[in-house]
């Protein structure tokens, strides 16, 4: 029984979720452009955001880049520059610390959007639901570190980091495997898959489309046409081609 | 040169008598809906005042609009793109709901379900957002109504730059006018160029600037670019959405609904030709009061037949040059030159332009002090103070309002002149630079104001870019995306894939 709940959580689930959050993400981009949109609530109350918000997206993308660089990475190629222990160290503490700040910026914001009135009528059940799984999911992130420095040779991070390349490689391994792990490992495991699962049908679409294209705009005004743009015979002059 | 060809506004301030008829037809046409009830795409405000969103004129405060860098660019006041990105999480130069005002309604139905009282029931307020009980309303998109408020207060107005103006807020010299605002449809708009997501664009057709829906993302830095604050967040939508400039009526030579419902006759619209290549040269000069004179300098003449080769070449049909031609815009803007772009400082070259009011005479000219040019008051006694208006229209330099406030004061004198003495009196026309002819048509045009003459809108050329022949049809069974499918060419699901119905897009 035990084995089977493993397999399902830790080698069905993970393909669930990628499967949902890749096609809906997909599907959603294709049919609901409208509904894209990143539902800043700052319009309506700026209290508490601009602390909140700066502090929480440095936060989990500090997080999100460090989990996907530090799961990801193949063992031989870090371990040319670090060994295995020093790796958990520096993960460890440098998760650590984005991690205490994503904490107080999520918990500003969740705060707010519960108890501001404008924000709590005005949010979704989804809005909602965001911020307690995002914040549960940092809370048990956290907690998993006294665990991390308790087995400081990096024996679980190596466990999950293979669990996590063998889903990506679709070579899942055996989910038996993870049945030694600390129990929060295991939450903070099904919780993001959960996220994924959940991504395409809330608000979290926005990460799809960080404007980091804005940096490359060149050129001087966006404009639109019905004739093709720049006219019949008439070139951009030097210029603008250069700008 | 390239040219293009934009519908241009302008209103005569002189004759509006801040009815809001304009505001009101605007609210039901097009921001009736949740999460815009705050919004007004044209709000009228009483001037001196500090507006809608309080204090919009203040840039210090909300970085709205272009300035000029040491090395002589330009760009948003925001910031360069690295800024506005370091912005996104949270917009530290945005307004809050509250700048503008919570949005409300009244309990109306207590008004008949109240039982029977003592007291008269009232209809009280209530809140649009959280549906709960407001004490007290705060503010609005026309607060300071007929100078309601304190003068210390309104005095905060960004226009009294280098006036003295405590003397106006003596009960004996103060001042009003009304100030209809809508966006200014910019030729170099900074909320388009603040759009990380570049769902803010220019047509290239008619100069109307409009937002994506589809494509925006609500980052909300088009709400801090732009200067007039004339875009507006959807809470509920979490997308930004501004005045469309009723495209669809102007597409159809139709005059937009403020327009079209103004009492007072005071809105033109017309087409003005302009060089776009020059757009960034002309809104970077260094000195902030010739942005007014550069931004004239991109005009392009309508009877210049370089300028017609030149724009046929550009693609401009001939019935947009026929209307160029007539277009009462630029003839209030160029030829008599009485119309001003709303706060140039801004840098974006607006492009809903200002008759100045003219107004009552100040006292002083009653003590016999006031100086009397042949017949006409010197418009510097006229009760509004001409910085005033400067500050206003032409980023401080008084010199062309004066101009433009004397040639309606001569076209006033002209026609007392010719309708009750029965005298042609050219002199007059003379004396402020025109010729008689010319003083009748401003006449025909700014005080008969006749519908025809306000309005000269020529219907765009769809069918020079779409295959009617592949559009019929079009409304019958679809895959759920209306008429057409939507601008994506097809869809996941086959859907139809037009090929002529999508704008082309591009940075130019």
């Amino acid at each position: 029984m035990r084995d089977a709940i493993f397999h399902i959580l830790f080698v069905w689930y993970p393909y669930v979720a990628l499967t949902a959050f890749l096609l809906g993400s997909l599907i959603r981009f294709d049919r609901e452009q409208y509904s894209w949109r990143a539902s800043s609530s700052q319009m309506l109350r700026k209290r508490q955001l601009m602390w909140g918000s700066n502090l929480f997206h440095f936060g989990i993308l500090f997080l999100f880049l460090g989990h996907a660089a530090g799961l990801l990475t193949p063992k031989f190629i870090y371990t040319l520059f670090v060994t295995v222990e020093q790796k958990q160290l520096i993960a460890v503490i440098a998760g650590g610390l984005a991690g205490l700040i994503c904490f107080i910026g999520l918990t500003l914001l969740l705060h707010r959007r519960l108890y501001d009135a404008r924000i709590r009528v005005t949010s979704t059940y989804m809005d909602l639901a965001v911020l307690i799984i995002l914040w549960v999911q940092l809370s048990l992130g956290m907690i998993t570190l006294p665990f991390s420095l308790a087995h400081s040779d990096g024996s679980v991070m190596l466990i999950l980091a293979q669990w996590a390349q063998g889903i990506l490689t679709l070579q899942p391994v055996d989910a038996r495997t993870l049945q030694g792990i600390d129990f929060p490992y295991l939450a903070h495991l099904v919780l993001g898959m959960t996220i994924f699962l959940i991504f395409p049908f809330s608000r979290l679409v926005h990460v799809w489309s960080a404007p980091v294209w804005y940096l490359g705009r060149r050129g001087y005004q966006v404009v639109r046409s019905r004739r093709p743009l720049g006219a019949p015979g008439v070139k951009p002059t030097p210029s603008q081609a250069a700008e | 040169m390239k040219i293009r060809a934009q519908i241009a506004m302008v209103l005569n301030l002189d004759k509006c008598i801040g009815c809001h008829t304009c505001s009101v037809t605007c609210k039901n046409v097009w921001t009736n809906r949740e999460g815009m009830e705050y919004a007004w795409f044209n709000n009228v405000e009483t001037k001196p005042g500090i507006g809608y969103p309080k204090d919009w004129e203040n840039q210090d405060k909300w970085k709205g609009g272009w300035k000029r860098l040491r090395s002589g660019k330009i760009q948003p006041r925001i910031g360069g793109k690295w800024r506005v990105l370091a912005s996104i999480f949270a917009n530290p130069n945005m307004p809050e709901i509250d700048d503008y005002y919570e949005p409300f309604t009244f309990d109306y139905e207590h008004l008949q379900k109240a039982p029977e009282l003592e007291a008269f029931p009232t209809a009280r307020p209530r809140s649009l957002i959280t549906g709960e009980r407001m004490e007290k309303i705060e503010w609005g998109p026309n607060w300071e109504e007929i100078l309601g408020g304190e003068f210390a207060k309104r005095s905060k107005d960004a226009n009294f730059e280098g006036i003295q103006k405590e003397m106006y807020g003596q009960f004996e010299n103060t001042f009003m006018m009304y100030l209809p605002r809508l966006c200014e449809h910019c030729l170099n708009p900074a909320c388009a160029a603040a759009c990380p997501s570049g769902a803010i664009y220019k047509r290239e057709e008619d100069g109307i600037v409009l937002i994506d829906q589809d494509k925006c993302r609500g980052w909300r830095m088009c709400v801090s670019g732009c200067p007039y604050k004339k875009i507006y967040f959807n809470w509920s939508s979490g997308k930004s959405e501004k005045c469309i400039f009723c495209y669809p009526r102007i597409e159809a030579g139709q005059p937009t609904v403020c327009s079209e419902t103004c009492v007072g006759r005071i809105r033109y619209l017309g087409v003005v030709l302009y060089d776009a290549d020059r757009i960034e040269a002309a809104a970077s000069v260094p000195d902030e009061k010739e942005l007014y004179q550069s931004q004239m300098d991109i005009f392009c003449d309508p009877n210049d037949p370089a300028v017609i080769a030149q724009a046929r070449a550009d693609g401009i049909s001939d019935s947009w040059l026929e209307a160029a031609r007539h277009s009462p815009v630029w003839k209030m803007a160029m030829e008599w030159k009485v119309a001003f772009p709303l706060h140039p400082e801004y840098r974006t070259l607006p492009m809903v332009w200002y008759v100045p009011p003219l107004s009552p005479i100040t006292a002083a000219a009653e003590a016999g002090k006031m100086g009397i040019d042949g017949g006409m008051p010197d418009v510097r006694s006229l009760r509004i103070p001409l910085k005033y208006l400067a500050n206003l229209l032409t980023a401080g330099d008084e010199a062309p309002v004066a101009s433009g406030l004397e040639r309606m004061l001569a076209m006033r004198a002209y026609m007392r002149a010719k309708t009750v003495d029965g005298v042609i009196d050219e002199t007059i026309a003379r004396k402020v630079g025109l010729t008689a002819a010319q003083i009748e048509e401003m006449y025909h045009i700014m005080a008969i104001a006749n519908y025809e003459d306000r309005f000269v809108i020529p219907t765009a050329h769809r069918e020079v870019t779409e295959d009617a022949y592949e559009m019929r049809g079009h409304c019958g069974f679809s895959f759920g995306d209306g008429c057409a499918p939507s601008e994506q060419s097809g869809n996941l699901f086959g859907g139809i894939k037009l090929k002529n119905d999508k704008p082309k897009m591009g940075v130019l």
